[in-house]
Parts: structure tokens; sequence; C-alpha cells
């Protein structure tokens, strides 16, 4: 007799489908989204995210809170004297956290050097450089013509953080965040505020947004509630907004409390700050909203508004009439693509390459001479060779 | 602000630190897992799209079949008595729907190929097919290399031809097996052996391996393809379709009351035969692929296997520019192009000649 097998029992998310399968209306495309969480649990998560601010105000200690993860191992903090002839540099560092079965890979950029010197003017050039490269690179990767495994390396978001001495933004901090906030979601954040009184971290944080709107600084909007979600929700959420800039303070020292429960904290003799309290800073504000509930956000904002932007601005101008002639025919708004060359390579990077092969040529040249200048002394040993 | 982006709220039934529980977080827990939860939420609130295209001659229980699946009236089935007149060529048709369940909308549309292999001489019938499939790629194309794009690209690519077989119970037709080679280059074919009812248990099976054999000694590669299986558990589980592929599918649109209950089948004077009834046919089997779950996975191969390919091609037949091969410049294609893409026209080849002289 004819005994069917089960076919898809390997798949485990049916199970909830068997009990609606008892609705006889019932199609079952319902489980979409799961089957997306199969995908995505499978290839993982990408996520850049990029620390800026000077040194000193607690970045590598904060991240290490963020992520439970120890990216600072090896590293030095330099001397005073090397910091003298320090320049912006951009560091990458990744690591892989896996919880609930799911993989993020996670790639931090750090700019050690940012405002260190002496004089830093354009010290913010380097950064949006890099920012830049990245979006090229997407950019060449996706007009390219194997699309199998683009790998995106495109900053998602920008810890910028502000010093909690300060008066508000600081000339710098403006210069900065006004170069780069078209390029870049950015988040302020207020490093080390268990240096301040919570009358003092009102203020301050008042003074930047007050700067922020200003300078016409355009930082990272966390999107709005549903309507329909519950007035509780709604009230935490508008909480959570009005806590931008995030006071935070970070830890990777446990200590206990009255109650002699572990947490991470900062012990001075007059008491103890609980990274994770949210009366004493707004570290669980930021992990929530950066990790818990804004992470895909992010990233689609890097997609769909930044890089798109820069897409457009790098195609628009390729178009401009001294360019091409068949191109200035288009129109602007809808504009295709289609009669603009895209270049592989930008034209600053074309010249090095050609010097590099010019060098190559010339020390291959130096080599041959100097083989050919061998072969002669070995062939007459007796005479005397000539001085080369 | 964009409709789309709205704060995701988790659902009550989820992790332990959900901003709505006190806040007592777990000592080691990054809560990086929550971004599970951001990418459902997001796509329960966009929406799902899915295009299928049914092809296979008249009277097969296309209509029926696609009414079946989807439990609702996408199409009038009509009795054979009242069929409109079989079109002299093949014209495809388009319906799209949306429907919603249990919070999730999915923009459905359909394509029919009436017409198809209806003629006496049926030479070149899947060209039509072959164009409609490229032009939902070009159109794709065009919008994916605009200046300013849109966010979401709207998708009519077909992701999934369900190919009816006539119930012959002998092997595939030479009709058969020139389209199936066509449609499997270009597009995910699921093919089926339609109103099965009229083959015993015992005749299926034999008119299914008899099938199997014939799509391998012609070298037709239908879905799921084995060169994509990612891994071990993909493995396993698409042999085991691949084994029972064609599924014999029996469509049915009206209920019938059997032991008290009330299901779709057809009524005969020898009995009811259940569609939904496994041992009846295997329709559980279409429906469970098509739609529980491998939908996601049509769609990604149509994204990045088949549209990949005409992409490729499409880039390479354009006009390359004497700085060498990393200009792209890309003309709108003709028509004669889509029902050929895989050939580079003369024009083309002799344009690339010129300008790898020239550089």
């Amino acid at each position: 007799s004819y005994t069917p097998a089960p076919l898809f029992a390997a798949l485990n998310f049916l199970s909830h489908q068997r009990k609606w399968a008892q609705d006889k209306e019932y199609v079952g495309f319902a489980a979409l989204p799961n089957q997306l969480h199969r995908k995505s649990v499978k290839k993982g998560f990408d996520f850049t995210l990029m620390v800026a601010g000077e040194s000193g105000l607690g970045k590598s200690t904060l991240i290490n809170s963020l992520f439970l993860t120890n990216l600072y191992e090896d590293r030095q903090v330099p001397e005073a004297s090397a910091r003298l002839t320090q320049t912006l540099t951009i560091e990458r560092r990744g690591v892989e956290i896996e919880e609930g079965g799911i993989k993020v890979k996670l790639t931090l950029v750090d700019t050690p050097g940012f405002g260190d010197s002496v004089d830093c003017s354009d010290c913010w050039l380097p950064v949006v450089r890099f920012i830049e490269e990245q979006f090229e690179q997407y950019l060449r990767d996706e007009s390219g013509l194997n699309r199998k495994n683009i790998q995106d390396s495109r900053v998602h978001c920008c810890l910028y953080f502000i010093s909690p001495f300060g008066r508000g933004l600081r000339p710098l901090d403006v210069a900065f965040l006004r170069a780069v906030h078209e390029k870049v979601n950015i988040i302020p954040v207020i490093g080390k505020a268990d240096a301040l009184m919570p009358k003092e971290t009102q203020a301050l944080k008042q003074k930047i947004r007050d700067q922020l709107r200003e300078e016409e600084i355009n930082i990272y909007q966390f999107p709005e509630c549903d309507s329909d979600e519950d007035e509780d929700f709604k009230r935490q959420d508008a909480e959570m907004k009005e806590s931008i800039p995030f006071a935070v303070v970070g830890s990777c020292e446990v200590v206990r409390d009255g109650g002699n429960r572990p947490m991470r904290g900062r012990r001075y003799s007059w008491g103890t700050v609980e990274v994770e309290n949210p009366h004493h800073c707004d570290f669980l504000n930021l992990r929530r909203m950066l990790v818990q509930t804004h992470l895909q956000d992010l990233k689609e904002v890097t997609h769909d508004v930044l890089y798109e932007g820069y897409r457009a601005r790098c195609l628009q101008s390729l178009a401009r009439p001294g360019a091409r002639d068949r191109a200035s025919r288009s129109k602007l708004s809808r504009q295709s693509a289609t009669e603009i060359p895209l270049p592989m390579l930008p034209l600053a990077e074309t010249e090095k390459l050609i010097r590099e092969k010019d060098e190559e040529l010339r020390r291959m040249q130096e080599m041959l001479e100097k083989m050919q200048a061998q072969m002669q002394q070995s062939q007459a040993p007796g005479e005397q060779s000539d001085a080369l | 602000m964009d409709p789309l982006r709205r704060s995701p709220s988790p659902c009550p039934s989820s992790r332990p630190s959900s901003p709505r529980t006190p806040p007592c977080e777990m000592l080691g827990h990054v809560g990086i897992d929550a971004v599970l939860d951001q990418l459902k939420i997001k796509a329960m609130k966009m929406g799902f799209e899915f295009n299928i295209m049914v092809v296979g001659q008249s009277g097969l229980g296309k209509s029926t079949m696609v009414n079946t699946l989807f439990k609702s009236k996408v199409w009038k089935t009509t009795l054979p008595g009242l069929v409109p007149p079989i079109p002299q060529t093949l014209q495809l048709h388009s319906v799209t729907h949306i429907i919603e369940e249990k919070g999730v909308k999915l923009k459905l549309t359909v394509t029919d190929t009436p017409g198809f292999g209806d003629q006496i001489n049926n030479d070149k019938c899947w060209d039509p097919i072959l164009g409609y499939i490229n032009e939902q790629y070009e159109r794709y194309l065009q919008e994916e290399i605009l200046i300013t794009r849109q966010r979401h690209i709207p998708d009519t690519r077909v992701h999934c031809c369900v190919y009816f077989v006539p119930p012959t119970g002998h092997c595939l037709r030479p009709l058969d097996i020139e389209c199936l080679q066509r449609l499997c280059r270009t597009v995910n074919v699921v093919p089926v052996i339609a109103r099965a009812d009229s083959l015993t248990i015992e005749e299926r099976d034999a008119f299914r391996r008899r099938i199997q054999q014939n799509m391998r000694a012609h070298c037709i590669d239908v879905y799921p393809q084995r060169c994509f299986d990612e891994d071990i558990n993909d493995k396993i589980l698409n042999s085991k379709i691949r084994d029972r592929i064609p599924f014999a599918v029996v469509g049915a649109d009206r209920e019938h009351v059997v032991d008290g209950r009330c299901i779709l089948g057809r009524k005969t004077k020898w009995g009811v035969i259940e569609v939904e009834n496994m041992a009846h046919c295997e329709f559980p089997l279409l429906r469970d692929l098509l739609i529980r779950s491998h939908l996601q996975d049509l769609k990604d191969i149509t994204h990045n296997v088949h549209y990949e390919n005409y992409r490729v091609v499409r880039l390479n037949e354009s006009h390359l520019l004497p700085r060498g091969p990393g200009w792209v410049n890309l003309a709108p294609a003709s028509p004669g192009q889509l029902t050929t893409p895989g050939q580079l026209t003369t024009a083309c080849r002799r344009a690339r000649d010129d300008s790898e002289d020239g550089f």
C-alpha cells in the first residue's frame, strides 16, 4: 500500500503551522518571515561601527562594555613623546559575536590620533576619505560583473564622543561632524559621564542639542513609534530619544553592589557607578537602541539613503556636460546611467599604479644591467672590468 | 518620516531583554539576536512579492491549480463547453492580487499562457514566454542602473514557472523537452503532472521515473537545482524533493462533504478525489514547496543566479569604450535581443573587436 513519507519534516518552523492548518483558509505564507530568518541565520550579519573622538574619553572601554569583548587586548597607549608626531590613522578590528544562534561579524573602525595634535586642521579628512572609499568600493563591486560575494565594508554607524569637561561642542567637534554627517549615521555620545552631576548632564545635553540644531548637523534620527503601540512603550521610546546625546560610562570590571549582586561598574571611594543602572548613565539606552532595536535600521539607512546619495552624486558628476557629449542630452532628474562610463578606479589611484609600474620597470632594468655586467665579468675573468 | 521606518517594538513573547520588562538585564548578554526580530518586523511591514507563471496546454487545470494553491479566486475557471476560442498566438496574461494572512501581506502575480502548445505548428511557441521573462529582467536592470534609484525596486521578475505535463503516462513529449530545456536556463521551473487523477498510483510512479530519466538525458535542470545546495541540510532536504519531482497534482475549487468534513475535491461516481489528501495526490507537496518552505529560496535563486546571468550577458553585449573592460556602457536592449540573450549579436561582437584593436 502507498504511504507517503514526510518530505518537509526537516523544517522545524513548520511545527506552528500545523496548528494553524486546522484553519481551512490557511494558505501558509504567514511563515514567510521565518523563511527569511533561516537565511539570515545561515548567512550571518555584518556590521561596521566607527568610534571617533579625542583620546581619553573612554571609547575603548565603552566598546568592550557594549559588546562584552576585549577588542583592545593588545593595545598600547602611546607615550606623550610619541603623540607629538602622531598623525591620524584608521584602524580596523574585527570580532565575531554569536548569540541565540545568530552570528554577527562586527568590524570596529577606530581613529587613534584624532584631535591629539597641536594643530588639528583637516585632521578629519582621512576619516572622510575612508568612509568614501568604502562607498566607492561598494559601488564598484555593485556595478561589476561578478556580484556573488560583495563584502559590505561601509561604515554603518559612527559613535562620536564628546568631552564631558567642555561647554558643549567644541570647534573641532563641529568641524568633524559637519564633514561626515551626510556620509554616515552619527550617534553623539558624552564619554566619561560619571564626571558630571545630574543637573550638569542635563545642561550639557541641552547645549549640545541646541548646537547641533544651529550648525544644521544631521545626526541619526531614530524612527517614530507605531501609532498602535501602547502608551507605556511610547513613553519609554520618547524618554530614550530625549536622552540623546547618550551620557555613558563604560567598565569591564565587575563590582558587587550592596546586595552582593555582581555587576559592571567603577568603584570610587565615595560610591560605585553602576554601568547598567539607568539612573547612573545612559549605557543601557545606548545598548538597547544601537544593538537591540536599531542595528538593522542603521544598515538600511546607510544603504538606502547615504550610499544612494553618494552613488547619485558620483554618477551625476560623471555625467556633467564637460565629461561626455552623449550624456548631456539626457534629462537630469530620472537620468539613467546607460550612457555614463563607470571608471573602475579613481584617477588618483590609476596614476599611483602607473607610478608604481614605472618604479618596478626601473628596478627591473637596473637588475638586468647588473646581471649583464656580471655575465661580462665571468666571461672574461682575466680582463680588467670597467667600473660600473 | 518614511512610513516604512518605524521604531520596531519587540513581540511580547520574546527574549528577556525586551524594553517592556524592568531593567534587570543579564550580565553577559549583548542582545544581538534581536536583529532577527528587527528583520522580521521590517519584512512583515514591507510585505512580500511573488510572481508565478503557469505554462501548459489548455484544459490541464492551470487556473484551477492556481486557485487551489492560493485558496482564492485568482481566476474564473471555465467548464469545457463555455471556453473562449483558443487564441491564434500565444498571449501572456497577468493578474495581480494582494492576499493577506496572519498579518503577512503577499502581492501575488500570476501569469498565464493561453494558447501554449495548442496550435497545429507549435514551433517556437516558447519565444513569447522567454521574451516576457527576459523583459522583466530588463525592466529590473534598467531600474537598477538609474542614477536616482527607487528605494525598493518593484520586482516583476518571474520567480517560478510551473510547467504542466499532460498525463499521457508514457514520457515527455518533444514539445515538453524543447520547452523545458529553454525555460530551465532562464527561470526556476517546477514541472508537475497535471490532472493526475487519470493515472493510478503505480502508473504515476512509472511515469515519474520516465520523466526523470528524460530530464537527465536532455540536461534539463529543474528546481531545486543540485548545484545551488548550500550545505548538507539543504542537500538532504532537496534530494528528497528532487526524488518526487514532478509532483502528480490534482486541482479543485469546489468543496464536498466527506465523512462529515468539508474538503476540496473532485466528485465522481466512483469516489471523491481529495486534493489535500496525500494518499490521493501530491498537491500538498507542491503547495509546501512553493509557499511554505521554498518561496524565499525561489526568489533568491531568481535574483542571485538567473537575473545575474542575464545582467552579465547584457553588460558584455554593451559597447566597450577604448579605456578598457572596466568602463560599462549600457544601451537599452532592442526587442531582438530579448528572446535570445545567450548569443552575442554580430554587431556587438564587431564593436568589441574594434575597440580591442584600438586599445
